[in-house]
């Protein structure tokens, strides 16, 4: 487990060493117009049982609305040691978010799942606005967000 | 130092400043209205279970419900596959409108708070809250400084609108603006993170019961909190047991276990997050909507401080002269100093130094701030120009002068001219001024000229004191200054009476029109001012630079302006007024003089004039609606020809507008002067002096010196005297 973990931060930083076998991926989150500033997101991953193992990307600066991302901060405590170096800005109504990331190989097929928490002001916080198995079958699929989000790509 | 600061502060902010005020000023209602738009409470007990319960009846896809501090209650829902926000009647927990922020203020509060412009406009707004912060200070101490004193903080403004709208609106803003700016840049801080961040949000409990289903109205730990003090309460995911209610007070935040409805953690607020909170509702009013409403208020002077800002800003710096350039100072002969608030006596330094330059002096002109007595070793002579400012206050030019002044061991060998400045609409009339030249006069330093004054920017008096100079410096000194003239408006002539055309002394009594003035000059202080007989009409013959000065026999009540012009032989000004025929224009300005008008009591007046000095004259008669006790004592040359305002006269005398009217005629069978009457009418005017009436004389320097004999004389038996009279305002003299 500890491995995964560590592979998974690893991942996470973007700082591939070749040696591990990865996959170069993009995410693209598109925002429905929910006509308000900018949300945060979290892009986060967690096994089967849904137990958080790192965070992938934070859009948004400001930490102290990172307690607005519920399941995230529930998990995290709010450490910003898991969003170091991979923290982008909020992304705006009606825009799309796109991340290129180099995710472990070991993350695929083994029952993974990569979690988006959402937030904006004046809004409500959103737990789970997308979630999706990480799963070879789902590269190239889109599907629909919960509440802020309008549509999820895995490629 | 400290009007510089706050000029470039302001400079530099306006637009910042005005963005920010009037945004700032929108929002600041929305408290109050969001208060008066709120349901009702639904009773003081209402707990945040009994809450629960209501609103779970009629949305169970309810997935969090949340309190504004004006009271409002919203809940977000998620039904369908769709999610809604809804505003709450508390009493019921019904629906009561869709809830969705307006795009308007979402607009409002992002351009007031970043300018639209995200992290990058936030700092811009910071520094703009950082100007807005400094300008209110320093405004503060501008305004204790020219009002003379803290105590004299709230004391009546004086002078050009603009300046007076500034202070004014500054003083009722101050204080608003010193607690919005001041908050907003704590708020900043804090958006920054520069302020101590506090982990608000408890630990999430490592055990839960694992229980579903407990109905929240039998939960104690929302049944403990009512739901005034409630801010957010977050519902657990559906059919999670691992899930936990999470709810925010004003106290703190915790978890609530779904199955026990106890209060597994809990985290109370810290210190900083408590102040932030009294702060963010300080400058939002949001849960102080009345205070909201002040602030907006305080906040809607900032624009009209902008513009009367930029405007004192504009009119001081066009006030500065070019002059021509000088010598240093330690090879001048001349060395002419100046203390200047407002910037309006360089205008004067100017004229004097290149008038100097001209008789082939060497002249160095500097602040009087620069006074430095070693570099005079060649200088012959120190003329210093001295304004004084507000209440007998050292003019920003002239900081610290007195304090070099004071360590002098010796005084400079040049001598000394002093020539004070000021307005006698002021009590401390060139106060600061005497003190320069009391001071150096107390170090010894001789004066090549003795201490004078110009009122109101008085070229004539600037002019004579210039010859006296000349005379002393054994040079030709012809100062001929015009500064920046008031702002003439055009006067169309609506009347005219002739007088006295066969006494060989053609006069006309000449009535214009009150012009009208755009509000932009009047807010430059540039606009027909208003005004009161015997204050004076300011007109600049086509032809000539010097102005001449009528006095006015009427105010602005009559609705007219109204002066009385005699024809001089040679007379450019005479000729060209007394020349106009109905219809025509002439260019004139207001200049108050407000040392010469009845006194505002009710005691009587003794109205003593002569000729064409009838003008002011009749005007306060012509104004004395009141009908105190006035005496005119009038002189003239024969009762036929010139006795001006004849009718008007004998009506004012009808209706007690005037309690008596005494002609004395100089070429009738019994030749008088006015002075003759009055020593007539002794024991009369000896009785209303003693019942404390007040004198006030109008017309030629002769006559005014006849009538000040012949009222020597009368007063004199009971211990009283024009001098006597005159220092207690009850003779006052127009003379010309």
């Amino acid at each position: 487990m500890k491995s995964f973990i560590s592979t998974l931060a690893l991942a996470a930083s973007l700082t591939l060493p070749s040696a591990v076998v990865a996959k170069n991926v993009t995410l693209t989150t598109e925002m429905k117009n929910y006509r308000g500033p900018g949300a945060y997101l979290v892009l986060y991953v967690a096994d089967a049982n849904d137990t958080y193992m790192g965070t992938v990307w934070m859009a948004g600066g400001k930490s102290k609305y990172y307690k607005h991302l519920p399941n995230w901060h529930r998990a995290t405590r709010g450490d910003l040691a898991q969003v170091a170096g991979i923290t982008g800005a909020s992304v705006g109504s009606g825009r799309k978010h796109e991340l290129n990331i180099e995710l472990s190989d070991a993350l695929f097929d083994a029952g993974y799942k990569l979690h988006i928490d959402t937030s904006v002001e004046d809004g409500r916080d959103v737990a789970n606005d997308v979630v999706i198995p990480l799963t070879s079958a789902n590269m190239g699929k889109s599907v629909r967000g919960k509440r802020y989000i309008k549509s999820f790509t895995l490629k | 130092m400290l009007r510089a600061l706050h000029k470039y502060a302001g400079l530099f902010a306006t637009v910042l400043v005005l963005v920010l005020a009037l945004s700032g000023t929108a929002l600041s209602v929305l408290p109050a209205w969001e208060k008066l738009q709120a349901p009702r409470t639904g009773g003081p007990d209402l707990t945040v279970a009994d809450l629960v319960v209501r609103v779970s009846n009629h949305y169970p896809g309810v997935e969090q419900i949340r309190r504004s501090p004006s009271g409002r209650i919203t809940a977000y829902y998620f039904e369908n596959d769709l999610a809604g926000a809804v505003v709450i009647d508390p009493a019921t927990g019904k629906g009561l409108a869709d809830y969705e922020k307006s795009q308007i203020t979402r607009w409002l509060t992002s351009l007031h708070r970043s300018l639209l412009l995200g992290d990058s406009g936030r700092i811009a707004a910071a520094a703009g809250a950082a100007a807005m912060l400094l300008l209110s200070i320093s405004g503060l101490f501008l305004v204790a400084r020219r009002m003379g004193g803290w105590r004299q903080f709230f004391a009546r403004t004086r002078g050009p609108v603009a300046g007076r709208l500034h202070v004014e609106i500054g003083r009722f803003s101050a204080a608003g603006l010193i607690l919005a700016a001041s908050t907003a840049l704590f708020m900043a801080l804090n958006t920054f993170e520069i302020l101590p961040q506090e982990n608000t949000t408890p630990d999430f409990p490592s055990q839960v019961s694992g229980e579903i289903g407990l109905s929240p109205a039998f939960m104690p730990a929302l049944i403990a909190i009512p739901v005034t003090r409630l801010r957010d309460l977050s519902f657990p995911y559906a059919n999670d047991p691992t899930d936990v209610y999470t709810i925010s007070t004003d106290h703190g935040e915790g978890y609530v276990d779904q199955g026990t409805g106890e209060m597994l953690a809990w985290q109370p607020l810290g210190v900083w997050q408590s102040l932030f909170e009294t702060i963010y509702m300080l400058h939002t009013g949001q849960g102080a909507w009345a205070l909201g409403l002040l602030l907006g208020l305080m906040v809607l002077g900032v624009p009209v401080m902008v513009v009367t800002g930029v405007i004192l800003w504009w009119t001081a710096r066009r006030a500065r002269p070019k002059m021509p350039r000088g010598v240093v100072d330690h090879k001048a002969d001349t060395i002419i100093l100046v203390g200047s608030e407002s910037g309006s006596t360089w205008g004067f330094a100017g004229t004097l130094h290149a008038a100097l330059m001209a008789q082939g002096q060497k002249v160095h002109t500097s602040p009087m701030s620069r006074f430095d007595a070693k570099k005079y070793a060649h200088a012959k002579q120190v003329i210093m120009l001295v304004a004084t400012y507000g209440d007998g206050t050292t003019p920003a030019s002239a900081n610290g002068f007195l304090d070099k002044l004071d360590t002098l061991e010796t005084p400079p060998d040049a001598k000394l001219a002093v020539l004070g400045f000021g307005d006698r609409q002021f009590p401390a009339y060139c106060a600061y001024a005497k003190l320069v030249a009391e001071k150096a006069a107390e170090k010894g330093w001789a004066t090549v000229t003795e201490f004078a004054t110009v009122n109101q920017q008085s070229s004539q008096e600037f002019a004579r004191w210039g010859a006296t100079l000349g005379d002393a410096l054994g040079i030709d000194l012809e100062l001929e200054h015009n500064p920046t003239p008031p702002k003439s408006h055009l006067l169309t002539l609506i009347s005219r009476r002739e007088y006295g055309q066969d006494v060989q002394a053609p006069t006309a009594i000449l009535r214009f029109a009150l012009p009208r003035s755009s509000l932009v000059d009047r807010l430059r202080g540039k606009g027909w001012k208003s005004f009161e007989a015997g204050d004076l009409l300011g007109i600049t013959p086509q032809g000539s630079t010097v102005t001449r000065l009528y006095s006015l026999a009427s105010g602005t009540r009559d609705g007219f302006v109204e002066i009385c012009v005699k024809r001089h032989a040679n007379g450019l000004c005479s000729g060209q007024l007394t020349d106009m025929n109905i219809g025509d224009s002439i260019a004139a300005f207001i200049q108050p003089n407000p040392g010469f008008r009845p006194a505002k009591n009710k005691k009587p007046v003794i109205l003593i004039g002569a000729g064409t000095g009838i003008g002011p004259l009749a005007g306060f008669a012509r104004a004395n609606t009141q009908k105190r006790p006035m005496h005119l004592f009038y002189g003239i040359r024969h009762q036929t020809s010139d006795l001006f305002y004849d009718n008007e006269l004998s009506k004012w005398q009808g209706d007690g507008h005037l309690e008596s009217v005494n002609i004395a005629c100089s070429r009738a069978r019994d030749r008088a002067y006015v002075q003759d009457i009055l020593r007539r009418d002794a024991a009369m005017i000896a009785k209303l002096i003693k019942e404390g009436a007040q004198v006030l004389v109008c017309g030629g320097r002769d006559m005014a010196a006849g009538v000040a004999g012949a009222m020597d004389e009368i007063l004199a038996p009971h211990d009283l005297s024009p001098l006597t009279l005159k220092a207690q305002g009850r003779y006052v003299e127009d003379v010309y």
